[in-house]
Parts: C-alpha cells; structure tokens; sequence
C-alpha cells in the first residue's frame, strides 16, 4: 500500500486524540495494578505500608490459618464450578447447538429463548435461586412433593451436603447460553461439504458427528475452555447470593472471590491488604498460567488430530 | 433424531431455561400468604403491593436511577474517549501507536482482584470515596480496552478515500473525525454500547467495595441489603429482582440481532 493512499495522522494530532482514553486508563486501571504488585511485598498496619517484607505475605497464605485452610478448599470450589461447567456446556450445550443448528426456521427463537438466563445478572440469577430453593415456598421443593418425592425435597442450601452442589448449577445453568450460541456459530461456519461427502460415504449420522462435525468444533471447544475457566475461577456474585461472604453453610459455598473479599474488607486482620493483595495475586498467576498452558498443550493436540 | 424427541428435547431446555425466570416475575405478583400456602399457584388476582413497597419503601426508586446515571455515564464516556483513541489507533502509522494499543488491549484480562484496593485508596485520596463520580470513572476506565479494540477493528476495515477526499477539501483532523467517520461507524458504536451497558448495569464486585454510602448504591448492592431486610417478605424479593432485570429485557428486545452477533463475533472460523 503507498503511503500517500492512507489517510496517516501525523503523530502530534493521534497522541492528542488519544490522551483522554490514556489518562483514565493509566490513573484507573495501569496505577492501581502497578501498586497493587507492590503490595503483596510489604507488611501493613491497617492502611500504612510498613517493612518491605519479600515473599513473607504469600508463606503466610500456606502457612497460617485460616487461610493454610481456607485456599484450598476455595480453589477446590472454584475447580468444581470450572468441571460443573464444562460438562454442562459440553453435553447439554453442544447438544442443543446440534440440533438446532439443522433446523434453521426455529433456531433464532430458541437461540434467543436459551441465552436469557445469560444476560441476567448473576447476582439476580443467585438471590432468585435462593428464594426457588426456600424450604418455606420454593416452588422446586413443592414439585418434588407433588409428584410423591417428599424424601427428596429439602433446605438445599442449608445443608453443606448439597449446598455447593445447588451453586455449581446454578452457575452452569445460568453460563450454558454462552458456549450455546458460540458452538452455534462455529457449526454455521463449517464446510458443509465434509459432512455431504461423508453422508455419501454410508456414515450414520451418529458416525458423521463424532468423526466429522466434533474435531471440527474442536479449536472452538478449546476457546470456550479457556474462557469457562476464567469466568469459573473470577465466579464471585453468585456463590455471594447464595452463600453470603463467608460461603455458608460452614464454608461449603467458598471461593476465591470470597476468601479475597473476606481478606481484604471484613477480616479486621491489621495486615489484611498483604495478604489479600497476596490472595489475589496468586489467583491471578494460576489463571494467567493455566490459559497459557492449556492453550498450548491445546494447539498441540489439534495439530496432531490434522 | 426423531421430530418428536427433537421437539422434546428442544422445548424441554426452554422450559429449564425460562421456568424460573417466569415463576420470578408471576411470584412478584403474588402476596406472601398466596406464596406460602400454594408456591405452584399463578397470579390469579395480580397484586402490585410489592412492587410499591420495593420502590418506594426499599429505596428502589434511588437504587434505579443511580444505575441508570452510573451506567448511562460510564458507557457515553467511555465510548466517547475509546472512538477517539481508537480513531488515532487505526490512522497512524507510528510505532509507538502500535505499542499504546497493545498497552489498552492487555488490559483485557484485567485482575480486578488485584486492581480494587488500590482504586479504592486512589479515590480516597482523590476525594471520590463512595461517589458515583468515582464509580463512573472506574467504570469508563475498565471498559477502554474492549471498546478501543472493537472500534479500532472497525475503524481499519473502513475505506480511506472518504478520509482522503475531505483533507484534499481543507477539513482538518477533528473535522473529518466528526463529520466523515463518526456517520460511518454507528453499528460498531451500537455493539459496544450495548456490550458495556449489560455488564456494568449488572455490575456488583466495584460498587459492593467502592460505594459506602446508601444513597449512592446502584441497583446490585442495592439488592444485597434489600434481601438482608427483607428476608420475609418475599413476593417483595421477587418484584425487587424483576425490577434490576427489567431494562436487560428492553435493551434485549431492542437489540437481539446486535447481542447474539457480538457474542459469536470472532468465534467462528
């Protein structure tokens, strides 16, 4: 391309253009994470930084309570919403984006119908589950009733038994709109002509999905992966709706959000912004670390399916 | 599959999806006394009881109009400073443009963890504590990096003869900007509108930190006090949670086409 075809800013003008945006960006989001790295590597009194104290904050989250006990039953948490999540998205999800995807007269109106729990507030999706599930006038233990499940009906939420189990899906059920309409537009997208030629091979269409449609899907699946993990591991509004700050019942509903909320705004410990900022941190490198790897080890297994 | 299974299949996900959203607003409808004695029933004689006592008695009235300003505020100027820059981005050639963007689109995976006790303390020191002045600037400030990349993506896809022919004219840069590019770039505009509204509207992790004083609560920590009080007056919950999803089910009946083509933007190949 010559250069006298592009319509080229001369550099003053651009930088003057791009001042505002990079002043709120550098004073709101560049500082407070410049600063925030700084804080997990001194000791504080309340909100006076004190000694620099190396990696101390991040020996004291392994090793004292309650946090040497509180991580990594958190994680553990944040791991199962992650694992609730992609076998949700990865057989119902898939699923309804299949079927869908060959009928396309009505696949709008479900599209559109599916992915409404999805554009809910989370906190919203919490707090109405938690009424749903009331054991005074939750329709959901009223059907169990109905239809001669007595046994079965009970406080889900106030029983650290099912507790987690009643937030991990809620969580899937409120995500699975998201990986629904991604899969739908992967499926929409792909050569139709493969599963023709294999359609005039004598495939099943069982045959036809697993060996020609899925290892198509396979780079997408690998995308929403990553992106359920991050979301699964930053879950914070609806373990809160339902469990409150301190994921009852007895920390049957914690996660990581939590623990740093916890940590840093209501524990009263006078070094609270260490070993939060130290909280957070580690949160951060495990999903900056997890993404990468995954997304490489990914790639790998793609290259050797092709 | 057979039709019938496929109808099965189909209409039961519905059902799973939509059930609790309906039973949520036919419940607000319905007295405690109704939802105690029949939690199946319908709204059979409609009461509004409950939505006047969450407007006006649970402060939904000043929760609502604070989102409405935060949210309203945040998206008009962070879009408006992210089409500037974005306008730069796309139309200079410099290398040190190139670094600047991949500063902003970095930003995409923001730790908001990390980030939110150091905004909290800026603002104190700023005098901007528990304001929705601070709210918004926070707000405008995390958006930047999704709208900038949308809207330099945009922008670059553009023809530059337009560009072109209104400089040969005597239009200077800020001119072009206003009256040749801005014209064109509406629907790039629409999506991150509207893909910014939806998550700071529904956003609770900053205001839940950041906002202290009760008049300034937008509509999600609003909620978690509201259901702190009260605990037991339900159908009141109920009318409280249709009243935060309401202007999602607009914004979604306005513009499904732009929702679900920005969700799968990008993502097929």
């Amino acid at each position: 391309m010559s250069g006298r075809r592009t319509a080229a800013l001369p550099t003053p003008v651009a930088l003057l253009f791009l001042l505002p945006a990079a002043a709120l960006f550098g004073i709101f989001v560049l500082y407070p994470m410049a600063t925030a790295l700084t804080y997990s590597l001194f000791s504080w009194r309340g909100t006076a930084q004190e000694a620099f104290v190396g990696l101390d904050n991040f020996v004291a989250l392994f090793t004292t309570e309650p946090y040497r006990s509180q991580l990594p039953r958190a994680f553990a948490h944040n791991a199962l919403l992650f694992a609730g999540a992609m076998v949700v998205q990865n057989s119902v999800g898939l699923l309804l984006a299949y079927v869908l995807h060959r009928r396309e007269r009505v696949r709008r109106l479900f599209q559109v119908l599916y992915t409404m729990p999805y554009l809910v507030s989370p906190l919203v999706v919490g707090y109405l589950w938690s009424l749903l599930l009331s054991p005074l006038f939750g329709p959901v233990n009223a059907v169990l009733r109905a239809v001669g499940l007595e046994s079965v009906a009970q406080p889900w939420l106030g029983d650290p038994d099912t507790a987690l189990w009643v937030v991990v899906l809620v969580t899937a059920w409120q995500w699975v709109g998201f990986p629904l309409l991604i899969y739908g537009a992967a499926l929409g997208s792909l050569d139709p002509t493969m599963e023709e030629a294999a359609m005039l091979d004598g495939a099943t269409s069982r045959q036809r999905f697993w060996h020609v449609t899925l290892p198509m899907l396979l780079p997408v699946i690998g995308t929403v992966s990553v992106l359920t993990f991050i979301f699964s591991m930053e879950a914070f509004p609806i373990p809160y709706a339902l469990g409150g700050s301190n994921g009852s019942p007895a920390g049957a509903t914690d996660v990581m959000s939590l623990l740093f909320y916890r940590t840093a705004f209501s524990s009263g410990a006078s070094n609270a912004i260490g070993i939060s900022s130290a909280v957070a941190i580690v949160l951060f490198v495990v999903i900056v670390g997890v993404s990468v790897l995954f997304t490489r080890w990914f790639r790998k297994v793609e290259r050797g399916l092709t | 599959m057979k039709r019938a299974a496929v109808h099965v299949v189909l209409w039961g996900y519905a059902a799973v999806a939509l059930l609790p959203l309906l039973i949520m607003v036919w419940n607000s409808f319905r007295t405690d006394q109704e939802l105690v004695a029949e939690p199946l029933g319908l709204p059979v004689s409609p009461s509004f009881d409950a939505y006047r006592e969450a407007w006006v008695e649970a402060s939904f009235s000043t929760y609502f109009l604070n989102s409405v300003l935060v949210t309203t505020a945040s998206v008009a100027l962070s879009t408006a400073v992210s089409l500037l820059a974005a306008y730069a981005l796309a139309r200079s050639r410099s290398r040190l443009m190139g670094v600047i963007e991949q500063v902003f689109v970095s930003g995409l995976m923001m730790p908001v963890f990390l980030m939110i006790v150091p905004i909290f303390y800026l603002l104190d020191t700023i005098g901007l504590a528990s304001t929705r002045t601070g709210l918004i600037l926070v707000y405008s400030a995390v958006s930047i990096p999704f709208s900038v990349f949308v809207l330099a993506t945009f922008l670059r896809q553009l023809p530059v003869e337009l560009e072109d022919a209104a400089r040969i004219d005597g239009a200077g840069p800020l001119r072009t900007f206003w009256s040749v590019l801005l014209p064109l770039v509406r629907p790039a505009v629409a999506t991150v509108v509207v893909f910014r509204f939806v998550p700071i509207w529904n956003d609770f992790f900053y205001p839940l930190i950041l906002v202290r004083d009760r008049a300034q609560y937008t509509l999600p920590v609003g909620l978690t006090t509201f259901f702190g009080e009260y605990q037991t007056s339900w159908s009141t919950l109920f009318a409280g949670l249709v009243i935060a999803t309401l202007p999602l089910v607009l914004l979604f009946l306005v513009a499904t086409r732009q929702i679900v083509a920005g969700l799968t933007a990008g993502m097929g190949r």
